[in-house]
C-alpha cells in the first residue's frame, strides 16, 4: 500500500520536475526557447507560420495549453492584444499572468521601429509601441535571447547554468552566422522595394533596403484592386526590384502587383516553420536566399 | 624644477581641459537640438491630445534617441497621473428595422413572456432605431483582481447595469472565482456580448428560455482541468433578478447553475467546443400580462421549480487556422425547461373567467424545449454569409381541475418557427454592416412575421479581446 501511494506520489511529482513548460504565442520565440533551453524546456507556439498572428481565436486548446504552462513567451506591443488576454484570464494560472516572472514580453527588449507619431484608428491596424515585426530582424534574436534566459534561470534555478550556456553558445553561433548572412547580403543594400503588410520594417533596417509602397492601404486592411493600381503607379518612379509577403499572407495582391510591374513577387517565410524555414538558422538563410535570387 | 612641474601641470590641466571645453561645445548643440526636438514634438503631441478623446487618456513623451534620428518614439502615458487609467471601450449599435406586423405586440405563442422585452431579442420598434450602446470599462484592480463594467445604454435613455464584477488572476490550481453581476457562463452564446454576435437578434430559444440571456447576480468559481483537452467545470449562484427566476425574498441562493465544457483541435484547420449546462431556480411569484378567454387583462403568476438544461456546441474551420481569409463557423443550442408549480390567475374586473381579483390557483407542469443552429461563412476577407434555423416546442402544459386552457390562451400549445439569412461587410474589425431578413411564426399560426435589419456595429476605444 505504501509502495502504491509513493508511486502514485512520484508519477505525480514527475511532471512537474521533467521540463519548463514554455507556450509561445508564436513559433519564432518557441524556437529561441529551444535553442536556449535545449531538452530542459519543452517549448510549443499558439500559432503557425501560416496563420496570421493578429487574428487568433481564443481557442479551448490554447487555454488548456496556458494553464500547464510555467512560461508565456509573447511578442509583445499589441501583437497579441485580440486573444492573449483572454487566454490568460481564463487560464486560471497565476504564473503566466502579465507582471509575474512567468510573462515575457519580447518586444521590450529591443529598439522598436514605426512607433506611430499618433494613436487613431484611422490609421488602420497601427501599435501604439510601435511595428511589433521584431523577429524579422536577426539581430534581436541576441537581445531577446539574453533576456530570455536570464528569465528561465529565474524561473528554473537547478537549470541555470544551462541556460546561460545554452544562450552564449547561441549567441557564438548566431553571430557568426549574421557575419555570414550581411556579407552574403550586400547587394540588398539601397534596393527599393514593395511589402504586402507592413512587417518588414525590422528586416529592411538590418539590411539597408528601401521600403517604397505597401500594397495594404492600411496595416491589417485588405487592398483593392483601384489602390493596388495606384500603389503600382506611385512606386513606378522609384523602380522597386521586388514585391515581399509573408507565407501567411493571402497571394493575390502581391502576384497581382509582380504581374502589372514585371518585378518578381518574393514570399519570405515570416517566422518559423513555414517551408524551408524548420529553425531559426533556416528562416533566415532562406529569408537572405529568396531576396538575393530577386536581386539577381 | 618647480616652475617647470608647475607649467607642465598647467600644460597639462590645459590640455585636459580643451577636449573637455571641445566636447561641451558639442554637448552644447546637442542639447539645443535635443530641445528644438523637443519642442517640435510637444507641439505635434498637443495637437495630437485634442484629437483623442479625453477618456482615451493617452499622453505622449517624445524621447529622441541618439542612435536613431528615424525612430520616432511616443510612449504612451509614461509617468502621468492619468496613465493608470482602465480601458474603456465603446459599441455603437443601431439599425432600420421593416416589419410586416407591428412589433409592439409581439408574442411567442405558447411561451411565459420572458421578462422585460430588450433590445437584443426579436425587433421591438419599425424604422430607424439605435439599439444598446455598450459602455465597457475595465482594468486590473492589483496582481489578484481585474475588474469589469458593461453598462448599455438603450434607446429608452435609461442605463441598465449589464455587468459588474470582479474576477481574480492568481489563485492558481486552474480556478478562477468571478463575483458580482455578470453572464452566466451556461450554453455558448450567453456569454458573448451582442456587438460580437454573427445574427441582429438573439436565437429564439434565448429569448424563450434565459430572456436573451442569463446574468448571474453572485458568484461563479470555475475550475480548468491541467490536461491537454480543454475541460472547464463551473458552478455559479445568486439573486434571481433574471427570468426565469423572479420575485423570490429569500437569503442564499436564489438561481443555481452548472456547466462543463469540453473543447480542442482537430488538425490546424478546425477547432471545436462542447458543452452542457443547468440552471435551476424556484420563482416565488413570476408573473406575466395576459388576457383571458374573454378578453379581459389577466396577471398570471408561477411559484416554482424551474430547471433547464443546456446542450451546445461550436465549430469552426479555417485554412490551416487562417482566419483572415476564409472560415466556417457551426453553432448550435438546445435547451428543455421543465417546470412544476403554482400557477395563479387574477383579473384586475371583480369578475372574470379567472376567478376576477380574487384569482383562482392552480397546479402547473410544463416540458418545453427548442434549439437553434447556424452557419456563417466568410468566403472573402470582410465579407460573410450566415443563415440560421430556429425552433421551439411548447409542449402542452398540464394544470388541475381548477384552471382550464382557455383562461391562458397564451400558454396554448405552438411551435415557433424562425428561419434567417444574414450578409455582413466588416471595414475592419471593429466596423460592420449587416443586412439580415427572417420570417418568425412567434406569434402563432397564421401570424408569420417578416424582418428585414440593416443594422451596424462599431467597436471603439480600448477593445477587448473576443472569446471563442
Amino acid at each position: 500500500m505504501r509502495k502504491l501511494v509513493c508511486l502514485m506520489l512520484l508519477a505525480l511529482a514527475l511532471p512537474a520536475q521533467a521540463a519548463l513548460k514554455v507556450f509561445s504565442t508564436v513559433p519564432e520565440w518557441a524556437a529561441l526557447a529551444r535553442e536556449i533551453g535545449g531538452d530542459k524546456v519543452e517549448a510549443t507556439s499558439a500559432t503557425t507560420a501560416l496563420q496570421d498572428p493578429h487574428h487568433v481565436d481564443a481557442r479551448p486548446s490554447l487555454i488548456a495549453r496556458a494553464r500547464n504552462a510555467d512560461l508565456l513567451l509573447a511578442t509583445g506591443a499589441e501583437l497579441e492584444v485580440g486573444w492573449l488576454p483572454v487566454v490568460q484570464r481564463e487560464s486560471g494560472n497565476p504564473r503566466i499572468q502579465a507582471g509575474q516572472p512567468g510573462y515575457f514580453e519580447a518586444a521590450g527588449l529591443v529598439r522598436m521601429l514605426d512607433v506611430p507619431a499618433r494613436l487613431d484608428r484611422a490609421d488602420g491596424d497601427v501599435h501604439a509601441a510601435g511595428n511589433p515585426h521584431i523577429q524579422t530582424d536577426p539581430r534581436n534574436f541576441l537581445a531577446v535571447g539574453e533576456g530570455l534566459a536570464a528569465r528561465m534561470a529565474q524561473l528554473d534555478p537547478p537549470n541555470a547554468a544551462a541556460y546561460r550556456a545554452g544562450y552564449a553558445a547561441f549567441a557564438e553561433r548566431w553571430r557568426t552566422q549574421l557575419k555570414r548572412w550581411e556579407v552574403q547580403a550586400a547587394p540588398l543594400k539601397g534596393v527599393a522595394v514593395v511589402s504586402q503588410h507592413k512587417a518588414w520594417a525590422y528586416l529592411y533596417d538590418w539590411l539597408g533596403m528601401r521600403e517604397v509602397a505597401a500594397l495594404e492601404p492600411k496595416p491589417g486592411v485588405e487592398p483593392s484592386l483601384a489602390h493596388l493600381a495606384r500603389v503600382r503607379d506611385q512606386a513606378a518612379q522609384s523602380r522597386p526590384r521586388m514585391v515581399i509577403r509573408a507565407a501567411y499572407n493571402p497571394a493575390r495582391p502581391a502576384e497581382w502587383f509582380a504581374q502589372e510591374a514585371k518585378v518578381p513577387a518574393v514570399v519570405l517565410p515570416f517566422t518559423v516553420g513555414a517551408p524551408e524555414a524548420d529553425n531559426l538558422t533556416a528562416l533566415f538563410e532562406t529569408t537572405v536566399q529568396r531576396l538575393l535570387k530577386a536581386v539577381r | 624644477m618647480k616652475h617647470v612641474s608647475l607649467l607642465a601641470l598647467a600644460a597639462a590641466s590645459a590640455l585636459g581641459a580643451l577636449p573637455a571645453l571641445a566636447a561641451d561645445a558639442g554637448l552644447q548643440t546637442l542639447r539645443e537640438e535635443i530641445t528644438q526636438m523637443r519642442k517640435s514634438y510637444e507641439q505635434r503631441i498637443e495637437a495630437l491630445e485634442r484629437r483623442l478623446v479625453q477618456a482615451e487618456a493617452t499622453s505622449t513623451q517624445a524621447k529622441t534617441t541618439a542612435d536613431k534620428a528615424a525612430t520616432q518614439t511616443a510612449r504612451a502615458g509614461e509617468g502621468k497621473a492619468n496613465a493608470f487609467n482602465p480601458e474603456i471601450g465603446l459599441n455603437l449599435q443601431g439599425a432600420l428595422t421593416k416589419t410586416t406586423r407591428d412589433p409592439a405586440n409581439w408574442t411567442m405563442q405558447g411561451f411565459v413572456p420572458p421578462g422585460e422585452p430588450d433590445e437584443i431579442g426579436p425587433p421591438r420598434r419599425r424604422g430607424f432605431t439605435a439599439q444598446e450602446t455598450e459602455l465597457t470599462v475595465a482594468a486590473n484592480v492589483d496582481p489578484n483582481f481585474r475588474g469589469y463594467l458593461n453598462l448599455a445604454l438603450t434607446p429608452g435613455n435609461a442605463v441598465e447595469l449589464e455587468e459588474a464584477y470582479f474576477q481574480t488572476l492568481g489563485l492558481g490550481a486552474g480556478v478562477t472565482v468571478k463575483g458580482g453581476r455578470f453572464l452566466s457562463g451556461i450554453g455558448y452564446q450567453n456569454e458573448i456580448h451582442p456587438h460580437a454576435w454573427d445574427f441582429a437578434d438573439a436565437p429564439l430559444a434565448y429569448t424563450a428560455f434565459v430572456g436573451n440571456k442569463l446574468t448571474t447576480e453572485g458568484v461563479q468559481v470555475k475550475w480548468l482541468a491541467p490536461t491537454e483537452t480543454f475541460l472547464e467545470l463551473g458552478l455559479e449562484g445568486g439573486r434571481d433578478n433574471s427570468f426565469p427566476g423572479g420575485a423570490r425574498n429569500k437569503s442564499g441562493t436564489g438561481i443555481g447553475a452548472a456547466f462543463a465544457h469540453v473543447g480542442g483541435d482537430v488538425g490546424p484547420s478546425n477547432s471545436w467546443r462542447a458543452g452542457l449546462s443547468y440552471i435551476a431556480t424556484r420563482p416565488g411569484g413570476r408573473s406575466y400580462e395576459g388576457v383571458d378567454a374573454a378578453g379581459l387583462a389577466t396577471t398570471v403568476s408561477f411559484a416554482g421549480d424551474s430547471r433547464t438544461a443546456v446542450a451546445d456546441f461550436v465549430w469552426k474551420w479555417a485554412p490551416n487556422g487562417n482566419a483572415k481569409e476564409r472560415n466556417f463557423k457551426l453553432q448550435g443550442e438546445y435547451f428543455r425547461r421543465n417546470e412544476d408549480g403554482r400557477l395563479s390567475c387574477a383579473e384586475r374586473d371583480t369578475s372574470g373567467a379567472c376567478g376576477g381579483a380574487a384569482g383562482l390557483a392552480d397546479s402547473y407542469r410544463s416540458t418545453q424545449s427548442g434549439y437553434y443552429l447556424q452557419g456563417v461563412y466568410q468566403f472573402m476577407p470582410n465579407w460573410r454569409i450566415g443563415y440560421r434555423y430556429d425552433r421551439l416546442d411548447s409542449g402542452t402544459p398540464s394544470f388541475g381541475p381548477t384552471l382550464v386552457a382557455t383562461d391562458l390562451p397564451q400558454l396554448a400549445s405552438w411551435k415557433p418557427v424562425r428561419n434567417t439569412v444574414m450578409a455582413d461587410y466588416a471595414t475592419s474589425e471593429f466596423a460592420r454592416l449587416r443586412f439580415q431578413v427572417a420570417r418568425d411564426t412567434s406569434r402563432g399560426a397564421g401570424l408569420a412575421d417578416t424582418q428585414v435589419w440593416l443594422q451596424y456595429v462599431m467597436s471603439l476605444g480600448a477593445h477587448g479581446a473576443h472569446k471563442f
